[in-house]
């Protein structure tokens, strides 16, 4: 059976592809991830506005109160170079290619156009087989129209691809006016694939406290149903790869989002609660049921509920959610 | 090749001695405290000596400690040398005494510095240089920058060549702070100057067991003293040796020196004879006064010890009828201050030797300049030389200070000058917190690296830290610049805050045609309007250039905040002509990429902006011929000051200082306290603003605000009588105060905006949360307001202590702070622990204060933070030294006692006078409450009525003493520096007496005054300077140390973490009668955190949280109750210690420059988190009593105690 795919030009060895997240910190889990059998790995998100922020900080904090008082000029001995560039970021990356020979995708994790180009080069030269934008914004102003939006995730889009020649890939929110309009854009602008969907992390206010929250929560089953429904609807539609994450906790949600049109089912959440030996034993489940409903290759089965394949197209769409929710009974 | 460099002495000196040698002791004390900085940050990059191999560098306990170490490195065979000043070089001086005995080659660089005496001064004279005197080193002076790091490799060349040691010394801060365009010494120069026999001699002299030998043996009446004169040939020959140092030294340089230098006009009748930087000046005046005819002349004193008599009279011109020797230091009672009672002597000696050409005996006259870096003018030279010219000239004299009590100053023309046209000079007014002393440091970069002009930086700082004002002096001009004083005719004066005008006559200094540069937010067209007259005055006067931009507003357009550095400093350029326009802005540029650009890009790139849109904000004001300004510069102090307060205080906090006579001051170094009241500062932008409704008067505000900024009070009603229309008041809550009012009041202008009070606030508004019970608003609006609110607050009486729950913190915070207002950062934390001990003991305390910050915000002049209460009672407080505070208090505790016995055994003998009952009753009086206290007082009053008119011996004897029959709390303050360093070892013998003693240490972890020093208080990972790559080894654990003792009261408090936990340990602490221990985690600016944030109180917090801190109390008195004295007080880790250490950048930059040893480190600190969490653990559970019971003893109690 042929278990491999094609994402963001690469061919994997799986589909299943572990997304940025914690397990991608330490190269001896990216090992392991390997081991399992991961067909890729993202590793973590360098936050470019963290570093930003963190330079301003080291610079306020080593300047604060010098050149003020007799006898203390200074607080701090002149260490020489700081590593604030996000060197650490880097060597990650060559490190965990010297490690594995599965692909290695960096992600970069922003809002703004600030200094991403000159940190994708710095990726693409630190041996990144893929870089994906993971481009969060939440547009609280008022002023700012959906146009505008859009346009950040393109100009950034645009600028990032200019900057390297390694495949791109955006992770979107699924807060889009058009989801499909703004997929075909930035397919259009060139984006080698689209993760859908990054999940932000919602706030929450403690009673106690009377403070707002930021406590992370893993994703549940349900969640699978939002990227299935955009990967099906995007199949076919873009030349992009499509990357479904968020909720993807067994062989089935996998099975489901890679016939719905996913070119790899990225893996966080169940890895975290689990372990990362349970990527083979997704896999294995997978493999069973391939066997089992004989399926000779993950390319057979691509897309073969998307919206365009499926006999039911207007499933996807809207229309089906009054149905929904009349048919629905208490318990 | 020339190569040329802009730095300053300290540097200079460093850069010598780390070349030339292979060990350095190294302790921090100002002004030297930056050449051990420097070696220890080359060696950990690994910068190598001439030898190719990089030197050690050991930070010790103290100075003593570095000479111990110093003198055993060298005994041991290495080049080996040090670096202090002043009280250090004290502590050195007995080793010195060691290392000259053995002829042990080493050179001590010093940067001269005042001794502590009547005050304490960090700034510059020979005074302790001269008490080295008899040490046996050979001394040697340098006068610049130039010469700094020259003379550093002639006395190590000479040192070595010669056997005998070498101090080096230059004047504190006038040299080794002056930043100054210098040619660098080569490598090759320097090994062309050291020989490798001498050094090889010196390795052979070295104590090896493979040959052994024996020294420091005791001797005998017999032979001691002949083996004392042994050394003689050494010391005959050492001047020698350092001519021919020198002589070799001009022939690779082209710098000529000599032993004694003499310079001036070859048939001069009239000379000086001085050392130090003043030559420089010196020098520079008798040029200026022989070019237009004088005869004078100038002897520079290069190698002061051995003294060379020959050498100094063959100096001399033949003409000379009088010699003034200048001495920069004094020592009372002597027949003449050193330097001249050498001079007498060697003339004494010299002429009838037939030494020299001189004929006849010149008049000798001695006089006093400088001391602690007191200005040494052209005019105060001029005045030397008139009054030596003069029918009865002074002998004996000052000069520089008007002495209108012994009227031994010298007169002079203030207006004399010997400025050039050629030397531009500038002066800024800027804050600490703008930037102004970096930007002007770059510019003399730019201007000495980029252009053929010697260029000169000399800073004024404040000694204030929240706030602190700078006044930078430069010089740039195309031969050396010899000017060793301020600037005092500037061709540019720029006032980088607009609050200064309200403050400073900044334009007494610029010169006729001068240029103004202001920034300000008012425009060209209307600013005019805004000066204080004396200011327009001046500039219509002068016919001055002014210039106004709103720099804040580019700088904030910019992303730098209030960081107006770089954009007050391309106005300076494009103003000055010093560069042309375009290349100076480049300069900038360059300069700040080399500056920022290892915190990255984006700090290069706001400042880089910054310089781009400056010149277009600058606009030329065109100065009208008309005065229409109606105010004058206010009054430095308030107008309630007494006006003797006023006269001195006033006038030295106004900047005016150096113009007060002698009388002004006390003749003991005395002052009154409770005068930081007077000084308004207005520092805070904006202030805490009380919301009644919301407050639920935890007291959290009052206890945290380091600056007794805001208070709280609980009063009856009636006192809200004529209240002003704004004043907030409200019911107290709390049931005991049923029917009082109660009344939350910052004080508007003496707040420094720190934000503590605000982040400490638990309450919440309910409608919106973000408001808190005080909230931050602009202070411009609320000052009129506020300060008659303020006014009327102090009116309101105090609350009766004896009505006061003490144990509850929202109760205790309506005591009155007796400690307000000092100087320290903004947002500083060990000043909320010292404003809590004034409130609970302030009115019987007395405090002994080791040196470092609390000494500075404690005790500097002008103003002084500890009051007094309405009856006029409050701290007393000294500072002796830096490392004697622990033995000094219990000087004051057995002083005390001592007296308290006396009045006791007084009281007893006049029991027929004064009878039994009152006898009895202030001999057992219990005084362990506040009601106790107020009662023994009325009783002490009432005997010291019955004593008036009393004649007998003993009623005066009672009376003189009556006072310590209160009961007296003694403390000792200071920080981990003083404790668990330098004075560790007498702090020990303290806890040991059993004493009733009370012992705070403010524990920040680091050499906080001297800038950011390791101790060993400070944590395993933090940065610091001496641990530039995080410290390896953990934190001294003190407290345990001290619980040894079993008879020790010991606390771990964090008032951030627990406030109450404070609260109690100090009451605690000092209710046991015997020594106790208080170790408070202070926050500060050296922790590398955002204080301005008002994070500092959560930082501690987070200390505790993560385990990094441990709150505790270990009361003996439980032991003797069959307790277990430990209390652990702290609750198990709820975050990692790397989530806390991570969150203050002494740590976290560690990550950020070695990231691997960041991560050993974070791991072995949790390590040492969890193994103290388990010891504390087990030692708190550890059931007492019965039999094997490790009973504690308890403390031999001190009688005023008991009582």
């Amino acid at each position: 059976m042929d278990f491999s795919t094609t994402y963001l030009g690469l061919k994997l060895r799986s589909p299943l592809v572990l997304s940025a997240c914690p397990l991608t910190q330490e190269v001896d889990d990216i090992k392991r991830a390997e081991d399992s059998g991961a067909g890729a790995i993202v590793l973590p998100s360098m936050f470019e506005e963290q570093l930003r922020q963190e330079r301003a900080e080291l610079d306020a904090a080593l300047e604060q109160g010098t050149q003020s008082f007799s006898e203390a000029l200074s607080y701090f001995p002149d260490v020489g170079e700081f590593r604030l560039g996000g060197e650490d970021y880097l060597e990650h990356i060559a490190a965990a290619k010297a490690a594995t020979k599965i692909p290695v995708i960096a992600s970069l994790n922003g809002a703004s156009l600030g200094g991403w180009t000159d940190f994708a080069k710095k990726i693409q030269t630190a041996g990144a087989d893929a870089l994906e934008l993971n481009i969060y914004y939440i547009p609280t102003d008022p002023d700012l129209t959906s146009a505008d939006v859009e346009k950040t995730y393109l100009d950034i889009l645009k600028a990032v691809k200019q900057a390297v020649t390694i495949p791109v890939a955006v992770k979107l929110s699924p807060f889009f006016s058009s989801m499909a309009n703004v997929a075909r854009e930035l397919d259009r602008a060139g984006a080698d694939g689209l993760v859908l969907f990054n999940r932000f992390y919602q706030p929450d206010i403690d009673l106690e406290t009377l403070e707002v929250e930021h406590s992370l929560l893993l994703s549940t089953p349900q969640a699978r149903r939002l990227p299935l429904r955009w990967v099906a609807i995007l199949h076919g539609r873009v030349k992009a790869s499509l990357a479904a994450t968020s909720g993807i906790h067994t062989a089935s949600d996998a099975l489901k989002v890679l016939m719905a049109g996913a070119d790899v089912a990225m893996l966080c959440s169940v890895l975290l609660r689990k372990g990362l030996p349970q990527i083979a034993a997704i896999e294995k489940e997978m493999r069973q049921w391939m066997e089992q409903h004989e399926y000779d290759s993950i390319e057979q089965l691509k897309g073969s509920l998307s919206q365009k394949n499926c006999p039911d197209p207007a499933a996807f769409e809207r229309a089906q959610y009054m149905r929904v929710i009349s048919s629905w009974r208490p318990a | 090749m020339k190569s040329f460099t802009t730095i300053d002495g300290n540097e200079a000196v460093a850069y010598v001695a780390y070349r030339c040698n292979e060990v350095m002791g190294i302790y921090p004390i100002t002004p030297s405290s930056n050449m051990g900085e420097w070696c220890d940050q080359w060696a950990s990059e690994g910068v190598k000596n001439l030898w190719g191999t990089i030197p050690s560098v050991v930070a010790m306990q103290s100075e003593g400690g570095a000479a111990g170490t110093v003198h055993g490195a060298l005994q041991t065979g290495a080049l080996t040398c040090t670096f202090t000043a002043s009280q250090g070089l004290l502590l050195k001086i007995p080793n010195m005494l060691k290392i000259a005995g053995e002829l042990t080659p080493t050179v001590f660089h010093i940067s001269a510095r005042a001794l502590a005496t009547h005050a304490l001064s960090i700034f510059g004279d020979h005074s302790d240089v001269m008490l080295a005197r008899t040490t046996g080193f050979a001394m040697l002076s340098s006068d610049s920058v130039q010469e700094a790091m020259d003379f550093a490799l002639i006395a190590q060349a000479a040192t070595l060549e010669s056997r005998v040691p070498f101090l080096h010394f230059f004047d504190g801060f006038r040299t080794s702070h002056e930043v100054s365009k210098i040619e660098l010494i080569s490598d090759d120069t320097m090994r062309a100057m050291i020989s490798e026999e001498a050094v090889i001699a010196h390795r052979q002299r070295a104590m090896n067991p493979d040959r052994p030998v024996l020294r420091g043996t005791a001797q005998n009446p017999d032979v001691f003293f002949q083996a004392r004169e042994a050394c003689n040939p050494y010391y005959l020959k050492c001047a020698d040796v350092t001519q021919r140092a020198m002589d070799k030294f001009r022939q690779l340089t082209g710098r000529e020196y000599k032993v004694f230098q003499y310079s001036g006009a070859p048939d001069a009748t009239d000379i000086v004879v001085l050392m130090g930087s003043a030559c420089e000046t010196a020098d520079e005046t008798v040029d200026f006064l022989n070019a237009q005819g004088g005869k004078y002349g100038v002897v520079r004193v290069r190698l002061y010890r051995p003294f060379d008599v020959k050498r100094f009279i063959e100096c001399l011109p033949p003409t000379v009828k009088t010699v003034s020797v200048l001495d920069r230091t004094k020592e009372p009672g002597a027949g003449g201050e050193p330097l001249y009672l050498d001079v007498v002597a060697a003339l004494v000696e010299g002429l009838p030797e037939g030494y020299g050409q001189l004929k006849a005996m010149p008049r000798v006259l001695g006089g006093r300049y400088g001391l602690s870096s007191k200005e040494f003018t052209p005019a105060m030279l001029k005045g030397v030389f008139d009054n030596a010219r003069s029918a009865q000239p002074k002998n004996h004299f000052s000069v520089g200070i008007e002495d209108d009590v012994t009227h031994f100053s010298l007169p002079y023309d203030p207006d004399f000058s010997t400025e050039g046209e050629k030397v531009v000079r500038a002066m800024f007014y800027g804050l600490g917190s703008d930037g102004t002393v970096g930007a002007n440091k770059n510019s003399i970069k730019i201007i000495g690296e980029s252009t053929g002009n010697y260029a000169q930086g000399y800073f004024v700082y404040d000694s204030k830290k929240a706030g602190a004002v700078t006044v930078s002096h430069l010089r740039f001009g195309p031969t050396p610049i010899r000017a060793t004083y301020l600037v005092n005719r500037a061709n540019f004066v720029a006032c980088h805050q607009p609050v200064f005008l309200e403050r400073y006559d900044m334009l007494q200094p610029l010169v006729p045609g001068g240029t103004f540069l202001l920034n300000t937010p008012f425009g060209a067209d209307e600013i005019w309007d805004r000066l204080p007259r004396p200011m327009q005055l001046q500039m219509v006067n002068k016919k001055a250039k002014f210039f106004v931009i709103d720099a804040i507003k580019v700088a904030r357009a910019s992303g730098m905040g209030s960081r107006i550095n770089t954009v007050m400093q391309t106005c300076f350029f494009a103003l000055s002509g010093v560069l042309p326009r375009d290349q100076a802005i480049e300069q900038i540029k360059y300069t700040i990429k080399k500056t920022y650009g290892r915190k990255g890009e984006d700090v290069v790139r706001k400042n880089i902006e910054a310089v781009e849109h400056t010149l277009t904000h600058l606009h030329e004001v065109k100065v009208p011929a008309q005065i229409t300004s109606g105010f004058d510069i206010p009054d430095p102090f308030t107008a309630d000051a007494p006006s003797r307060i006023k006269e001195t205080l006033g006038k030295i906090y106004g900047g005016q200082g150096d113009s007060l006579p002698v009388s002004a001051f006390p003749c003991d170094g005395t002052f009154p306290t409770a005068t930081t009241q007077y000084e308004k500062r207005n520092l805070a932008l904006e202030i805490p603003v009380w919301d009644p409704k919301t407050c639920i008067q935890c007291g959290k505000c009052t206890v945290v605000c380091p600056h007794g900024a805001i208070r709280m009070k609980v009063y009856d009603a009636a006192a809200l009588d004529g209240a002003p229309a704004t004043f907030k008041s409200c019911d107290a809550r709390a049931p005991e105060w049923k029917g009082m009012k109660y009344t939350i009041q910052v004080a508007p202008e003496d707040c420094t905006g720190c934000v503590l009070c605000v982040d400490a606030c638990p309450a919440k508004n309910k409608t919106e949360v973000k408001l808190k019970a005080i909230n931050m608003r602009p202070q411009a609006p609320l000052r009129l307001p506020e300060r008659e609110n303020w006014g009327f607050f102090l009116k309101i009486p105090d609350l009766d202590r004896r009505k006061i729950k003490v144990t509850q913190l929202r109760q205790q915070q309506v005591m009155r702070p007796l400690f307000e207002f000092s100087g320290a950062c903004a947002g500083c934390g060990e000043t909320p622990y010292i404003k809590l001990l004034s409130q609970l003991f302030g009115d019987r305390a007395v405090i002994a204060n080791a040196t470092g910050c609390s000494s500075i915000y404690g005790g500097n002049l002008p103003t002084t933070p500890y009051c007094v209460n309405h009856e006029g009672r409050g701290p007393t407080w000294n500072n002796s030294l830096f490392e004697d505070c622990a033995e000094f208090g219990l000087g004051f505790r057995v002083s005390i006692d001592k007296q308290r016995e006396f009045a006791c055994e007084l009281l007893r003998r006049m029991t027929p006078t004064l009878g039994d009952d009152l006898v009895n009753a202030i001999i057992t009086a219990d005084q362990t409450m506040e009601s106790g206290i107020y009662d023994q007082r009325e009783r002490v009053a009432a005997l010291k009525q019955k004593l008036q008119g009393n004649s007998s011996s003993e009623a005066r004897m009672l009376l003189s003493v009556a006072d310590n029959l209160v009961r007296r709390s003694v403390w000792m303050l200071g920080g981990d520096g003083w404790a668990y360093d330098i004075g560790y070892g007498g702090l020990d013998h303290v806890l040991a007496s059993g004493r009733d003693v009370n012992v705070l240490v403010l524990d920040t972890e680091v050499y906080s005054n001297t800038g950011g020093q390791m101790s060993k208080a400070t944590p395993r990972g933090a940065v610091a300077k001496f641990a530039a790559g995080g410290k390896p080894l953990a934190k001294k654990d003190m407290g345990l140390i001290a619980m040894t003792y079993g008879t020790v009261y010991v606390a771990s408090v964090a008032m951030g973490a627990k406030d109450e936990h404070t609260l109690r340990a100090f009451i605690e602490a000092e209710s046991y009668p015997g020594p106790s221990l208080i170790i408070a985690y202070s926050h500060c600016i050296a922790h590398g955190i955002n204080l301005d944030a008002g994070i500092g109180m959560r930082q501690q917090k987070s200390a505790v949280e993560s385990g990094q801190w441990l709150l505790y109390r270990f009361d003996p008195r439980r032991a003797a109750a069959g307790e277990n004295p430990l209390q652990l007080d702290s609750q198990a880790a709820k975050t990692r210690i790397a989530d806390f250490l991570m969150s203050e950048n002494r740590f976290k930059m560690l990550t950020k420059s070695k990231p691997e040893d960041a991560k050993r480190f974070f791991e072995m600190a949790q390590k040492d988190a969890e193994a103290r969490w388990q010891l504390y653990t087990y030692m708190a559970a550890r059931k007492l009593g019965g039999n094997g019971t490790p009973a504690a003893p308890a403390p031999a109690p001190a009688p005023a105690a008991k009582a």
